[in-house]
């Protein structure tokens, strides 16, 4: 093995159906027009010295390596922002140009330590590889002029050091986090000699505005910028392409190993989904994979208030088996379940709800997309006929106006935000449904044309006061609907969201928001050319999440924003494979590819592959396992790789239920929230450890590949397999490529995806089949999956959790850019810097109110429960509402919120929760009776002494 | 009586030397004499060694003393002043002073005799023709009268006018800029700030044309903060002339709509350079674009964009009011019509001299500077600003014009002559142009940012002595990385002082004389 190398062109690819010919050191080459000569020499193979160009920024001509010499003109041109004429000729190699680059050479050493021998960059650096370019051989001026060799170090970020003695001044970082990133958090301080590279207004890194997205570390060309990672260990020596194990936007990355150590993960300029972009989790967050808490060892235990035992696979896999068998036979074949994490791969997921309906017979098989996005699922299906978002990230360039409703892509999704963000900057329009002021509102030369700060729960309300001001002012696509949708369907719609109660007017005593800027919005979505819809859980995770999802669909189609690139409704996913999770089957009435277990023909088919009987009855969900187990029905529950008793809402029914079962089974990384109230725990494996696929949001299915052997023995899908055998459901796959084999062969959507395929194309989007070998970008091109596109009537009814007395105000919730979901994984790496605790935003005249000031502790209580957390007070939320984040168990966010749910998936209604704040000493007594119990259930007695 | 009409200048040039004190005493005088006067406070007439000019309009023409200090004041006036009476400040006939009445005052015809403020005066001193025939003409007619006269960019690079205007007009795009380069930053020059100060309305006509002629709507003038008298007249002039439709939306009642604002820079030199200029109007830093694309293409806000010296506008409006062919016939060669030609230094007769190319560049310091204020022999002139050549007297024969300078390593910048007499050392001047340069670099480009400071370095070696021949060498070496690999002219043109300075004097810096080098 050995390192995956790219090929830097040093500028971006221009695109053009014009061709322009030219000839570089006499070799006749066509390149697009506007293409630069630099890009038009790399693509024939010429290499031109260059240290400021690189292909992902756009040309910027400071390091004056790149001269060239052009036939009939003067001068020394740059090639790297000389674009490529007709007829050029063009030379790259004469004894002047040598000259020249020698001699700009020469003035950069001249200001350069001379220590490459210990330089971290030792074997990866530009300028080393360029002063080898040019011959340099001596630097006349010496090395004792002036210079920045005394320069201090910054090392305050936790991940990469700045060391302003090795800084040429390319602004390849400047450049990427303006271009790349859109932060703009650096800048050149200083003018001249004096010129340095500066975080924000002459920061530290960590203190400034930089969000470590790591583009600045990728883009420097010597040791300037550099993780700490490679300085402790060294350079890499192979590398193996994968795809981040965090949210839902799927970057593919490069594993720099060391042996098996790795070294860095380096986003992967052919990575479909990130385009060589990243964020501080999937570049920097990866060290909870060698975390001093992961569980390496099987381990059981009689009671939950026992100690842990650690023992061998055999008996832990030998403990699951008969004790599920003996709950089976005591309380019937329903008494049992399995949980199929959005973390694993797809493989391993459709592994689980096949062992759950072949091996326990029966369909108690649920995920945690249950609490996330099965309102999409439902919603799409329902209107366009497929449960998943219909565009690819690509499509975004397209974009003229974005719709951004409960979502926060730039803590959420932040590589894909960074994508936003460049369009937005290149001038598409904005609109924000929003309770809070999230950053997209207003970020480095951007602003929505729309914030609508609606409250909490009302966007059925908003959303069909969209869709009156379009019908009602005709500024709906006739002919789309005529052509494509449901026409009677639509007459309904019309007729109903006409009426007016539906107005803006009507509406805004609901939703909070002006008339005026709700018909403003209206008008830009209808009008304002290519309008595409992003969101997320701030739609799904409501009593009405699924009619939300319906009221988006409904506005797409009306407005003819759907079937071609920069429209559409696009769900930002939560996890890296939230999306491969619902597709393989695990919802309880779900086969893969979202057929109904109910359908005798598709039951058939699994059936004679599996050789198995299925039950026709879906199973219980999440909720009803736990409610069933209270009543003594519910005994065994196999958890893969979800943290419920942190991550589901109302903690305390959660656990009530845990602890009324007989055998609860953990399988996860770490000792989890869950596994105190576990009798086996299985050591789960990271996706580093195993091979296998994920589906991100724009359903682009892709590799994950072993870069390492699993640290705990076993891949999670061998796991499942050791339990299915067990139980005498013995099922035989050598390599996951296999399974994937059987998902294609059962999952029409899938037929045409192999491993081979994945290899060779990086990734395809489902549905691959005969129609579409390569698969799908975009859905819905010429008519709609379900034939026509139907409009669902969107009548708002208010949720049942409302504000009074007691609880005067609503809380939701959501997340931050450095930490990840429950933080299993975030909060043992050092992302902890930036986000310690969760703390509870409150508007400034609630502060006031209850005289609460940032820093205070404060107690958060709703009907459900209560939980202490500090505050921050700000006005990015607005008078009445507060937030928080769910990534600190200490937090314990989910005891105040409450069951409601939504009314057709049962998705927990997070987001809309009444409470009441006031100032307090500290933890609750929950919260320091949790902490107690959580500890007392955490006592291991290693293998050694228990034998 | 009569009212008399008294003429002081405003210019800032004027006031550094007394003229704010003389008016007083002006004003004070007549006062105590009861005698009714009406002072008039113009722009210059550029012979700042007449500054402070005190004119008095007779019915024979304007008569001037100079230079006026405020205690000749009273003298003044008890020697008949205000009927232009016998006194030994006394010039005569302002317009018959030779070093004035040799000029072709084209840019400069109205500075120094109006009220830069007074629209009336303006107007009739045939201010606004250009404007008025432009609107008549339309955009296409404009640039053809443009490229008819010759015009070069006045800022320093030459640039044919009309081919820059006609690349910007026909640029796509419906949102263009017409954006103004006052900051004027080369070491003794001063005609943007005259014009400014003295004659702002033509400035704006000027832009005003080029609006029409390229189809922008916005117009920015950038000027030095270091021009606060400047810039106050500007604004004063911006808002009348709006008033008066001289820009504005539309231009008078015209369908072109151009609005020009001002922006004040904030001491940078580099950005005097136009792609560094629009970061800076920009709001960013002032940084050195690579070009292309060139701002006709992809200017201010990446949208295209005219970007000219303030003489440059001000030479447009007088083609446009007079002909492109009226324009052409004066000059020299490739350069055509009049430039307004800076004399400082150490030159007896400093001030703007505005004559068409072609004069020597002897005649000019000798006989219209009258060689150097120190009486001393003049043993080298700097042309074209901190990064112009020094020129020996051996290459005072040098006809004023772009492709003579050129062509002996020169160049004429934006009009600048600073004069140096026999007790110049040289070798420092060529350490300045280094430190100049590393001063005023923006850090982008690495021959500018580190060779300056490099520069500074081997300089000082090679005048201590140390390794004279390779240091020599290489400071050779880094001027050419230098001059062909900079970014733009700041690193680009630096070499022009340093080579000039060490091949024409090279025993400053301890070198032997090369013969076949000068």
């Amino acid at each position: 093995m050995a390192l995956v190398e790219e090929t830097d062109l040093g500028t971006p690819a221009r695109r053009s159906e014009e061709v322009v010919s030219l000839t570089i050191d006499g070799r006749r080459t066509r390149v697009p027009v506007g293409t630069s000569i630099m890009r038009a020499a790399r693509l024939i193979g010429t290499e031109i010295p260059k240290l400021c160009a690189t292909e992902s920024l756009e040309a910027f001509g400071s390091c004056r390596m790149c001269l060239v010499e052009i036939e009939g003109r003067p001068g020394t041109p740059a090639s790297c922002h000389t674009p490529v004429g007709e007829g050029m000729i063009v030379r790259t190699q004469t004894e002047r140009l040598a000259r020249l680059r020698r001699g700009v050479m020469e003035l950069y050493i001249s200001d350069h330590p001379l220590d490459c021998l210990t330089c971290a960059a030792n074997g990866d650096c530009e300028l080393q590889d360029m002063a080898g370019a040019v011959g340099l051989r001596e630097v006349r001026y010496g090395y004792a002029g002036e210079n920045h060799f005394a320069d201090k170090k910054d090392e305050s970020n936790p991940y990469f050091t700045y060391d302003p003695a090795k800084c040429i001044v390319c602004s390849r970082c400047v450049r990427a986090c303006d271009e790349v990133q859109g932060t703009l958090a650096l800048t050149i301080e200083g003018r001249g000699f004096g010129s340095r590279v500066s975080p924000s207004a002459h920061e530290t890194f960590f203190d400034s505005e930089c969000v470590s997205c790591g583009a600045c570390v990728q883009a420097c060309p010597t040791a300037t910028l550099i993780e700490k990672s490679v300085i402790d260990i060294g350079q890499p020596e192979h590398s193996v392409i994968t795809t981040c194990a965090y949210c839902g936007v799927g970057c593919t990355f490069k594993a720099e190993m060391r042996g098996d150590t790795v070294v860095r993960m380096v986003p992967y300029k052919d990575g479909n989904a990130n385009h060589g972009h990243s964020c501080v989790k999937g570049r920097f967050a990866w060290g909870y994979t060698t975390h001093r808490e992961r569980i390496l060892h099987p381990m059981i235990r009689e009671r939950i208030a026992d100690p842990w035992r650690e023992v061998s696979w055999e008996e832990a896999i030998g403990r699951v088996a008969s004790e599920f068998k003996r709950l089976q036979k005591e309380h019937g074949p329903r008494a049992v379940g399995g949980i199929t994490s959005s973390r694993c791969t797809d493989e391993e997921t459709f592994l689980m709800q096949k062992l759950v309906r072949a091996g326990f017979g029966n369909n108690n098989v649920d995920t945690c997309a249950r609490v996330c996005h099965s309102p999409t699922g439902y919603g799409l299906k329902t209107t366009f006929g497929t449960s998943a978002g219909t565009q690819d990230f690509d499509s975004v360039e397209h974009s003229d106006v974005m719709v951004v409703i409960g979502a926060n892509p730039t803590d959420g999704h932040p590589v894909f935000a960074s994508r936003m963000k460049r369009r937005l900057r290149q001038g598409a329009k904005l609109i924000v449904i929003d309770p809070r002021r999230i950053d997209l509102v207003r970020t480095p030369h951007i602003e929505a044309a729309y914030h609508l700060p609606l409250k909490p729960g009302t966007n059925v309300a908003m959303l069909t006061a969209l869709a009156h001001v379009i019908v009602s002012e005709g500024l709906f696509n006739e002919e789309f609907v005529r052509t494509r949708c449901d026409v009677a369907a639509f007459g309904e719609w019309a007729a109903f969201v006409r009426e007016p109660r539906n107005s803006p007017e009507a509406m805004e005593a609901v939703t909070g928001v002006p008339a005026q800027d709700v018909r403003g919005a209206a008008h830009l979505y209808a009008t304002g050319g290519n309008a595409a819809y992003y969101y997320g859980l701030g739609i799904t995770e409501h009593s009405q999440g699924s009619t939300a999802v319906m009221a988006i669909a409904n506005l797409a189609m009306a407005t003819g924003n759907i079937g071609r690139p920069g429209v559409g409704v696009n769900p930002l996913r939560g996890q890296n494979n939230v999306q491969g999770s619902c597709d393989m089957g695990s919802f309880p009435h779900e086969l893969s590819g979202y057929r109904h277990i109910s359908d005798a023909a598709t039951r058939a088919l699994f059936e004679a592959d599996w050789r198995v009987e299925l039950d026709s009855e879906p199973g219980l969900r999440i909720s009803n396992m736990l409610d069933q187990a209270l009543l003594g029905r519910f005994t065994g529950l196999y958890v893969q790789g979800e943290d419920i008793a942190q991550s589901d809402p109302d903690t305390q029914h959660v656990i009530e239920g845990l602890k009324a079962m007989e055998c609860v089974v953990v399988q996860d990384l770490f000792l989890c929230e869950t596994a105190h109230y576990a009798h086996v725990f299985l050591p789960g494996s990271t996706f580093l450890e195993k091979d296998g696929t994920f589906i991100n949001a724009e359903r682009r299915i892709q590799r994950v590949r072993k870069v390492m052997e699993p640290r705990n023995g076993m891949a999670d899908w061998e796991v499942t397999l050791a339990i299915a055998k067990a139980l005498g459901y013995p099922m035989h796959y050598d390599h996951p490529s296999q399974i994937m084999d059987e998902i294609a062969r059962l999952t029409p959507t899938f037929a045409g995806v192999t491993y081979e395929k994945l290899d060779a194309l990086g990734s395809i989007q489902w549905p691959c089949n005969e129609n579409a070998p390569e698969g799908t970008p975009v859905m819905h091109m010429n008519g709609f999956v379900r034939g026509l596109g139907n409009f669902v009537i969107t009548e708002y009814v208010a949720t049942d959790e409302r504000t009074g007395p007691r609880f005067p105000l609503l809380l939701t919730t959501g997340r931050i850019l450095t930490q990840y979901n429950v933080g299993a994984q975030t909060r043992r790496t050092k992302n902890v810097l930036w986000h310690e605790e969760d703390r509870l935003e409150i508007h400034p005249h609630d502060a006031d109110q209850r005289g609460i000031r940032t820093g205070d502790w404060i107690k958060l209580e709703s009907r459900s429960g209560a939980t202490s957390l500090r505050a921050t007070v700000t006005d990015r939320v607005a008078p009445g509402v507060v937030y928080t984040t769910f990534h600190h168990p200490g937090t314990q966010a989910n005891v105040v919120t409450t069951d409601y749910a939504d009314w057709a998936t049962s998705c927990p209604e997070y987001k809309v929760t009444a409470v009441q704040v006031s100032p307090s000493n500290g933890p609750t007594e929950w919260q320091l009776h949790y902490e107690a119990e959580s500890a007392a259930t955490q006592h291991i007695v290693p293998l050694a002494a228990a034998e | 009586m009569t009212r008399r009409r008294i003429f002081v200048s405003r210019d800032a040039g004027a006031i550094a030397v007394g003229a704010d004190r003389v008016t007083a005493a002006v004003a004070e005088a007549a006062k105590r004499a009861s005698l009714p006067i009406e002072i008039v406070r113009t722009g210059s007439r550029g012979a700042y060694w007449l500054e402070p000019l005190v004119e008095v309009e007779t019915p024979r023409g304007r008569v001037g003393y100079g230079p006026v200090a405020p205690e000749d004041v009273p003298g003044l006036f008890a020697c008949g002043l205000l009927d232009g009476g016998p006194h030994e400040r006394s010039l005569g006939e302002t317009d018959s002073i030779p070093w004035l009445k040799r000029q072709t005052r084209l840019m400069f015809s109205r500075c120094g005799i109006t009220d830069p403020l007074s629209l009336d005066d303006y107007r009739a001193h045939a201010g606004g023709k250009g404007l008025a025939r432009a609107l008549a003409l339309g955009p296409e007619d404009i640039v053809k009268e443009i490229a008819r006269s010759g015009l070069r960019g006045r800022g320093g690079a030459g640039f044919p006018t009309g081919i820059k205007w006609r690349t910007t007009a026909e640029a796509k795009g419906t949102e263009k800029y017409v954006v103004c380069n006052a900051d004027e930053g080369d070491s003794g020059t001063f005609a943007d700030r005259m014009l400014m100060e003295g004659d702002p309305f033509l400035l704006i006509e000027g832009m005003s044309i080029a609006g029409i002629a390229v189809g922008a709507t916005k117009g920015v003038i950038y000027c030095r903060s270091e021009y606060p008298n400047a810039i106050a007249t500007m604004i004063a002039a911006l808002k009348q002339a709006r008033e008066a439709g001289l820009h504005g939306t539309p231009i008078a009642d015209s369908r072109y709509d151009f609005d020009i604002e001002l922006c004040v820079g904030a001491g940078s030199y580099v950005c005097g350079e136009e792609t560094a200029l629009l970061e800076s109007v920009e709001g960013k830093r002032g940084q050195v674009r690579a070009k292309p694309p060139l701002p006709a293409h992809a200017g201010l806000y990446t949208k295209p964009t005219v970007v000219n010296n303030v003489l440059t506008f001000a030479a447009a409006a007088w083609i446009l009011a007079e002909g492109g062919d009226a324009y052409h016939a004066l000059g020299y060669g490739r350069s055509r019509g009049t430039m307004p030609i800076q004399l400082a230094g150490n030159v007896k007769y400093p001030g703007l001299f505005e004559t068409p190319f072609g004069i020597t560049l002897g005649g000019l310091i000798d006989n219209v500077g009258g060689g150097t204020a120190s009486g001393r022999p003049v043993r080298a002139v700097q042309a074209g600003g901190p990064l112009g050549a020094y020129f020996p007297r051996a290459l005072f024969d040098t006809p004023y014009d772009y492709e003579a300078f050129t062509e002996r390593a020169g160049l004429i910048g934006h009009g600048g002559l600073v004069v140096f007499d026999d007790t110049v050392d040289m070798a420092r001047q060529a350490r300045f142009a280094m430190e100049f340069c590393a001063f005023e670099s923006c850090g982008k480009c690495t021959p500018c940012r580190v060779g300056s400071v490099r520069g500074v370095e081997v300089i000082d070696r090679i005048v201590k002595g140390e390794n004279r021949a390779a240091n020599a060498a290489l400071l050779r070496d880094l001027c050419e990385t230098l001059k062909w690999g900079s970014l733009c002219a700041l690193g680009g043109f630096t070499p022009y002082p340093v080579l000039s300075a060490l091949n024409h004097f090279p025993e400053d810096f301890g070198l032997a004389r090369k013969p076949a080098e000068v």
